[in-house]
């Protein structure tokens, strides 16, 4: 069943996966620190979702959707317009390249994104392991 | 979207000679003493000087040169103020300059900082750098990276950013000439890992896969003639310009597994860069196998190899691989580099971490886990091809 984007069910399927991919698992044993996702919106999407995850040494201690975003001050933020994003989420762009042309943007400390972009591509791998309904 | 960055390449004989038709007022020679022993520096200084030019020398780069010896350079290039920054020798001093030059326009960039994610580094505006390659092999003088080595806390930095690249690229075949058949064989390992590599990974494009291809068939076709006779400056001149072909297709896609295998034993056992990656390219593209069959296909067709029918491309690309790794004398498994089986099991851990904490494992078309990470390892030790 399709799960919708930005959602509590969403951060719960993800959080799933994240638990259960080994590969996730083996990219991010050194991962320290919480992340928000943020989506903006853009021509195409009227809404803002965050979802907050909380990431440790390749296991995911929390996920949650997020309405306000100064609730939580996590080490990290991923933040881009919904279409740059869901290029991402239908695999049609990879994530590290993304960031790298500035499509999507990352706030936090650089030098440890730096050390592990596969931990970065395996939990993009996670977002796209069950299937995702957006709001119109 | 993506980009394609590349320098301005002066290529041929004489190439050098372009140094002389440069405007400033006074440059600045990164380079090391052996380099300098070569009388190459001299040579740069001469063209400077036709040029109008006064030139300071920095000789003081190691081999895997550290934050600490680029932050010498600088201090030095903060008082004498060139307009230009000319890098004289193989990818270190190369790799050092690029730091140099991008901490002497923003000093408040301090090396490490160096990351894709900045853009508008604005660089070029109080001086530019020229790098001069002195062996064929890590194509750093067309490169936008820069690998530095972090003394005081024991690490590689492996930097990379579109605007830290040389703005010109002097790839003259005579300054190779003096490589002895050793480093020509091994750095030319190198060049063919990053060819192969580039035109395979999951970043390869339409820009890049040209160069890539070109290098590849150069390589197959005139390295072992560089090894054989230095002198051979037919073989020279294409290998030179092979080094810089596969550098600017490789930076612009991105290396992959053979990399990152080569990188983690280089870091362990300190194995030369250029015979890591070569001796590991053979194993990862079985590995890889059949996703990326259609590639090894074309590559075998580029350089004139039979694949024979119902063999898969890749291992007749391996098999062809490791023909040209013997005839230059290059190690075939890891056991053949010397390593005992008591180290080599000794530091597996550690070879398992480097390799899956390498950035360029992102691109590899086929990522190993952990438990096939250690098995790749075992099969390369004894010269196993690999079979999983």
């Amino acid at each position: 069943m399709a799960i919708l984007f930005g959602s509590q069910d969403w951060a719960d399927a993800l959080k799933k996966a994240l638990e259960t991919s080994q590969s996730y698992k083996e990219a991010a044993k050194k991962w320290e620190g919480d992340i928000y996702i943020i989506v903006e919106p853009d021509a195409s999407y009227k809404h803002r979702n965050i979802v907050y995850l909380d990431l440790w040494h390749g296991e995911c201690r929390g996920a949650r959707a997020v309405k306000d975003e100064n609730e939580k001050s996590p080490k990290y933020r991923i933040f881009g317009p919904f279409t740059n994003m869901k290029q991402i989420l239908d695999k049609k762009v990879d994530p590290v390249q993304s960031m790298m042309t500035g499509k999507i943007k990352v706030k936090g400390d650089m030098a440890q994104i730096m050390k592990m972009p596969r931990a970065a591509v395996e939990l993009v791998n996670c977002m796209t392991a069950f299937e995702t309904v957006f709001p119109d | 979207m993506w980009y394609f960055v590349a320098p301005k390449v002066v290529f041929g004989q004489d190439a050098l000679s372009h140094l002389a038709e440069l405007k400033g007022k006074s440059a600045f020679i990164v380079t090391d003493k052996n380099i300098v022993k070569l009388g190459f520096v001299d040579k740069v200084k001469e063209q400077l000087s036709q040029a109008g030019m006064q030139a300071a020398v920095f000789d003081e780069v190691e081999p895997d040169p550290s934050l600490q010896t680029v932050q010498k350079g600088v201090a030095l290039l903060n008082q004498y103020g060139p307009d230009l920054v000319v890098a004289v020798g193989g990818g270190s001093v190369m790799d050092a300059a690029k730091a140099m030059r991008v901490q002497y326009e923003r000093p408040d960039i301090k090396p490490e900082e160096i990351n894709p994610f900045i853009s508008d580094l604005g660089l070029g505006a109080k001086c530019k750098l020229v790098c001069v390659a002195t062996t064929s092999g890590t194509g750093a003088e067309a490169t936008f990276t820069i690998v530095l080595t972090d003394t005081a806390d024991q690490r590689k930095l492996s930097l990379i950013n579109h605007e830290i690249g040389p703005d010109i690229a002097i790839v003259d075949p005579e300054l190779a000439r003096s490589m002895p058949p050793q480093i020509t064989a091994d750095t030319g390992m190198d060049v063919l890992t990053h060819a192969i590599e580039g035109f395979t990974c999951t970043w390869k494009n339409d820009f890049t896969d040209g160069l890539c291809l070109k290098a590849i068939q150069l390589v197959f076709q005139y390295l072992s003639r560089a090894v054989k006779d230095g002198n051979d400056m037919e073989a020279r001149e294409k290998m030179h310009n092979a080094a810089c072909i596969a550098g600017i297709g490789f930076v612009n896609a991105l290396c992959a597994m053979a990399h990152c295998a080569g990188h983690s034993l280089g870091a362990v056992f300190h194995t030369p860069h250029g015979r890591s990656v070569g001796l590991f390219l053979p194993y990862t593209i079985e590995f890889i196998g059949e996703v990326r069959e259609e590639l090894w296909a074309e590559i075998a067709y580029t350089v004139k190899l039979e694949v024979p029918k119902g063999r898969r491309a890749a291992a007749t690309l391996a098999q062809a691989i490791r023909g040209l790794a013997h005839s230059v004398n290059q190690p075939l498994s890891i056991k053949e580099t010397g390593i005992s089986l008591d180290s080599f099991n000794t530091a597996m851990e550690k070879l398992i971490d480097n390799l899956m904490a390498d950035g360029s494992l992102i691109a590899s078309a086929r990522i190993p886990n952990v438990a096939e990470t250690e098995k790749f390892f075992g099969y390369t030790y004894e010269g196993k091809s690999v079979d999983f």
